[in-house]
């Protein structure tokens, strides 16, 4: 159970009519990973999310996830066999509360409005938002609204959730109530596919990072040595990042 | 100079900054810190004009600007970049700069300033026949800081200019910040980034619940425990 690679993408390539934008990409994810996705803007990591999915179809590659084929499946059959996302613009249904927010969530896996509601409350309660579950979404701060949008995606009750710079916007403190929320999900039982740009955060929270550049893989591995890798460093971290992270960890 | 004396802001019913103070001296690089919802973007909307105040003054160089309107202020030199960059997509990296430089004052000036933006920011040079809405996150935001530099600044507002970007960018954004600031201009510094922002800042102001809680040094704001605690989770 432990090891099996559930999540399998495999020489996945996609372009945007001249422009490369993901090329023979491969990657494995255990069961109950967290898998870190870096590189610099640009570098095709939400094109990657969009490939796994469904949003968007790849040119060539296979992708398997629990042993099944998903390439050409529409995204809410994906989300049905346990993978959801979240999107780097969080976008509430704003005139509804955050608890119907979830609900919408909820219905992935049954029609009753009682079951959904109920499973809201116990999101909303797992993820901190119990207290704001009546108030419309659109009166929500920026932190708790990257709760939410944790909330709307953990609603489907996935297996693998897909993270999209959730902590963009928010300062050092509030990113590490996010980090600490992220551990939960993991405790809980879902494996964590997250992009994210803050190095602090991302080494924190990984167990292995994967680097783009130019849609291709250029690192995969470790935290810290993925960190020392020149390659990286040169088109992602940047000299001063880098030395800022040495004296840090 | 700019100084910020005692400003109320509110939204409808709901007041969001209570006696707000700081000022930006010339030549400064000034930080204004806090958490989300803490009033950063509603203090310097009321400072570029795009909020009314309803008590207290707003004066930049030596004149009462509190009821001045916000295009009358990019005329007197006081510029914002907006968070979330808001170029044009679809016009392209040269017509996006030509907007800066709207103003009769700046317009007469555009080819020069241009020339000194493209020796900032040299992608833009590249790109500048591109349109806004293709660039990459980074180069966007080098867009947005290149338009809001063409409206010729006395006092440049940074609203999150590292917002999104990836480590190497962030260094780049950061180091020409300071350039800027050389080049004699004042800045107004937003950041979540607090860390970077405050080693560059000479001075910071921590707003909490609408109120300035803390003001000092860059340095001591780093080293201080309660900004370590609530603003860098240390």
């Amino acid at each position: 159970m432990e090891n099996r690679p559930f999540l399998e993408v495999q020489s996945v390539s996609k372009s945007f009519r001249g422009l490369k934008a993901i090329s023979d990409v491969a990657f494995r994810m255990t069961e109950n990973e967290i898998l870190g996705l870096i590189g610099p803007n640009g570098a095709g990591k939400t094109t990657l999310f969009n490939l796994v999915t469904g949003f968007l179809q790849p040119d060539a590659g296979r992708m398997e996830f629990l042993g099944q084929n998903i390439v050409s499946l529409a995204p809410h059959i994906i989300c049905k066999l346990g993978i959801a996302r979240t999107f780097q613009i969080v976008k509430p249904f704003s005139h509804l509360s955050t608890l119907e927010n979830v609900a919408v969530g909820c219905y992935n896996r049954t029609p009753s409005v009682e079951e959904a509601e109920e499973k809201a409350w116990e999101i909303l309660r797992f993820v901190g938002l119990e207290q704001k579950a009546l108030h419309p979404a659109s009166s929500l701060t920026t932190p708790d609204r990257k709760r939410l949008e944790l909330a709307r995606a953990l609603g489907t009750q996935p297996r693998l959730l897909l993270l999209d710079e959730v902590m963009a916007g928010l300062n050092p403190k509030e990113q590490g109530d996010i980090v600490e929320l992220v551990h939960k999900i993991r405790e809980a039982g879902t494996a964590i596919l997250i992009i994210e740009h803050h190095m602090r955060v991302i080494m924190g929270v990984s167990d292995r990072i994967v680097v783009l550049n130019h849609g291709v893989c250029i690192a995969d591995g470790e935290p810290q040595r993925v960190c020392e890798d020149p390659g990286v460093i040169e088109a992602y971290l940047g000299k001063g990042a880098y030395a800022c992270l040495g004296s840090k960890t | 100079m700019l100084r910020v004396k005692d400003i109320d802001v509110s939204y409808g019913q709901v007041q969001i900054l209570r006696r707000v103070s700081f000022d930006i001296q010339e030549k400064e690089i000034v930080s204004l810190l806090g958490s989300n919802g803490a009033g950063k973007t509603t203090t310097v909307s009321a400072v570029s004009g795009i909020l009314p105040v309803s008590h207290g003054q707003v004066v930049f160089m030596d004149e009462d600007i509190t009821r001045v309107e916000s295009f009358h202020r990019v005329e007197m030199g006081l510029v914002q970049v907006p968070e979330g960059r808001k170029l044009f997509p679809s016009l392209t990296v040269l017509e996006n700069l030509e907007m800066g430089s709207y103003l009769k004052g700046p317009k007469a000036l555009r080819q020069e300033t241009m020339v000194s933006v493209f020796s900032l920011f040299p992608v833009l040079e590249k790109r500048k026949k591109q349109l806004g809405g293709t660039l990459s996150g980074g180069e966007q935001q080098m867009l947005a800081m290149g338009r809001g530099l063409m409206a010729k600044p006395k006092l440049l507002i940074l609203d999150e200019p590292s917002l999104g970007l990836a480590p190497i960018v962030v260094d780049e954004i950061f180091s020409v910040i300071d350039k800027i600031n050389r080049e004699g201009v004042m800045l107004l510094l937003v950041e979540q980034n607090v860390s970077q922002a405050l080693s560059l800042s000479k001075r910071g102001f921590v707003l909490e619940q609408g109120k300035i809680a803390l003001s000092g040094k860059g340095g001591e704001l780093l080293a201080d425990p309660h900004v370590k605690k609530v603003y860098l989770g240390l």
